[in-house]
């Protein structure tokens, strides 16, 4: 079982690697739609660090949104997926390295770049490091529920925008609590552990279930 | 006396369709003549609890109702969703199909009629309070949950697919209510608005549970007529549709 999991990953890391412009093109939609906001808005320091938590957390919910059709789409069009459905191994755990691997691709490169694009909003220190928590916990639950999402509208026409319409609402408690944090150190100074915790809960709660959810979906979609 | 239903029976479309035929006047009639007690209770026979200038408040008699319904109809889609994956019975899909555009219009009258209440009482059509914030996320999984059915043209994917969204939904709902109501988990005791159900008239309250009723009448209603035509499109090419008085008077009159 471990050794499936880790095949997928690197097979899709490797696949991601020979095609770069994917995982760079989230990248750059991410900071080009932070870079954006200062422009209309303005760039009053005060003004700034007030909307950079909720900025960038949007910022991310829409740049992992952008990649997401794709998780299941190039399998699904040359039949792996369908390989992958009838191997002995539980699906869930295909489901997990897929994701995972998706994660690793567009997840945390997110949270990597993110001190760089905290220094546009002029964030301190210590708020910078709160951001990287809150992307790096939160993230992962976006990846999660979004595969139901990508599952659901695998192969359909006009998925893109469908999977957004189905996707978003059911991110805003992530979105909540990860912008959250990110204010509580930098507007009203609250202690931010009980954001990391419901955060790290949103995560474990999605890596429980939806992998589950989500391989029941490709089933009925690939009947 | 014991009725023993036999319902495997009446799961089947073929013999749940004349059923649903005719359970609806038996629904029809009690909402029209509960929608007009309730409503005449509600504007003129409950007593002012504001002053006489501000009537405004009995739009409580259809908005509360309104979101009662719309927030129940949803647990009845999920719960019909987890029937038909769990029995696989074709039915059990229908039914939560035809609820859900009931479940939109309910959930939108709440929306407008508690626009049209703020704006009178808080002077604001919109204010992002706990409750306005989740039923406006509720009708965005409404809206999701039919965009989802319409745009997949295999029925059987369609069902199953959105069974399974319906019952994500279920799931993060309680979590969305729950962040949106305490966006700050360090002080969770400061609820905007608590439920106010046991502090208001008995009088208040008993034509709005009457209104409650009526509308969940009202839907039983038009799901059932509307599960009919789904029924009637879904099997249009069976043997028994195509025997069915009113089928049979339309073909010969199209002929």
């Amino acid at each position: 079982m471990w050794r499936l999991f880790k095949t997928i990953v690197l097979r899709d890391l490797l696949l991601a690697l020979r095609r770069r412009t994917e995982i760079l093109m989230t990248l750059f939609f991410f900071i080009v739609v932070i870079s954006l906001f200062p422009l209309g808005i303005g760039t009053d320091r005060q003004v700034l660090v007030q909307i950079a938590p909720g900025v960038v957390w949007v910022a991310a919910l829409l740049a992992s949104m952008l990649v997401l059709e794709r998780l299941f789409a190039a399998d699904y069009l040359d039949g792996t997926l369908e390989q992958m459905l009838l191997t002995s191994q539980p699906l869930s755990i295909v489901v997990m390295a897929k994701v995972c691997a998706h994660w690793l691709l567009t997840g945390l490169p997110l949270v990597l770049i993110s001190p760089l694009v905290a220094l546009q909003y002029r964030l301190e220190d210590e708020q910078i490091v709160s951001m990287i928590w809150s992307l790096f916990l939160g993230t992962p639950a976006l990846s999660m529920i979004g595969a139901i999402g990508a599952a659901l509208t695998l192969g359909l026409r006009g998925g893109g925008m469908l999977l957004s319409l189905l996707v978003l609402p059911l991110y805003i408690p992530v979105l909540v609590y990860g912008a959250g944090a990110i204010a509580a150190g930098a507007v009203t100074n609250a202690p931010q552990q009980a954001y990391y915790m419901l955060l790290s809960a949103f995560t474990f709660l999605s890596m429980a279930l939806a992998p589950w959810a989500t391989s029941a979906v490709l089933r009925f979609s690939l009947e | 006396m014991i009725v023993s239903i036999n319902w495997f029976k009446y799961s089947s479309p073929a013999s749940f369709y004349p059923l649903a035929g005719r359970m609806i006047p038996w629904f029809a009639v009690p909402a029209i003549l509960l929608i007009i007690v309730g409503l005449y209770w509600g504007f003129f026979e409950t007593p002012n609890v504001l002053s006489d200038q501000k009537q405004y408040y009995r739009i409580i008699f259809v908005h509360v109702p309104a979101a009662w319904m719309s927030m129940w109809l949803y647990v009845v889609i999920a719960g019909w969703g987890l029937i038909g994956l769990v029995f696989n019975t074709r039915l059990s899909f229908m039914m939560a199909a035809a609820t859900a555009p009931t479940g939109t219009i309910f959930t939108f009258l709440a929306l407008w009629t508690g626009a049209f209440w703020g704006k009178t009482s808080w002077g604001t059509w919109w204010d992002w309070d706990p409750r306005l914030t989740s039923e406006l996320i509720l009708l965005f999984l409404y809206i999701g949950y039919m965009a989802l059915q319409a745009a997949i043209d295999d029925v059987r994917r369609a069902d199953r697919a959105s069974a399974v969204l319906a019952m994500v939904g279920l799931l993060m709902v309680p979590i969305i209510y729950y962040s949106v109501n305490c966006p700050d988990p360090n002080q969770c005791t400061a609820l905007h608005q608590r439920s106010s159900v046991r502090s208001i008239e008995s009088n208040i309250f008993w034509a709005m549970l009457t209104m409650t009723l009526a509308f969940w009448l009202y839907s039983f209603v038009v799901i059932l007529k509307r599960v009919r035509n789904i029924i009637l499109e879904r099997e249009k090419y069976m043997e028994w549709v195509s025997e069915l008085p009113e089928i049979k008077s339309q073909r010969s009159r199209d002929r």
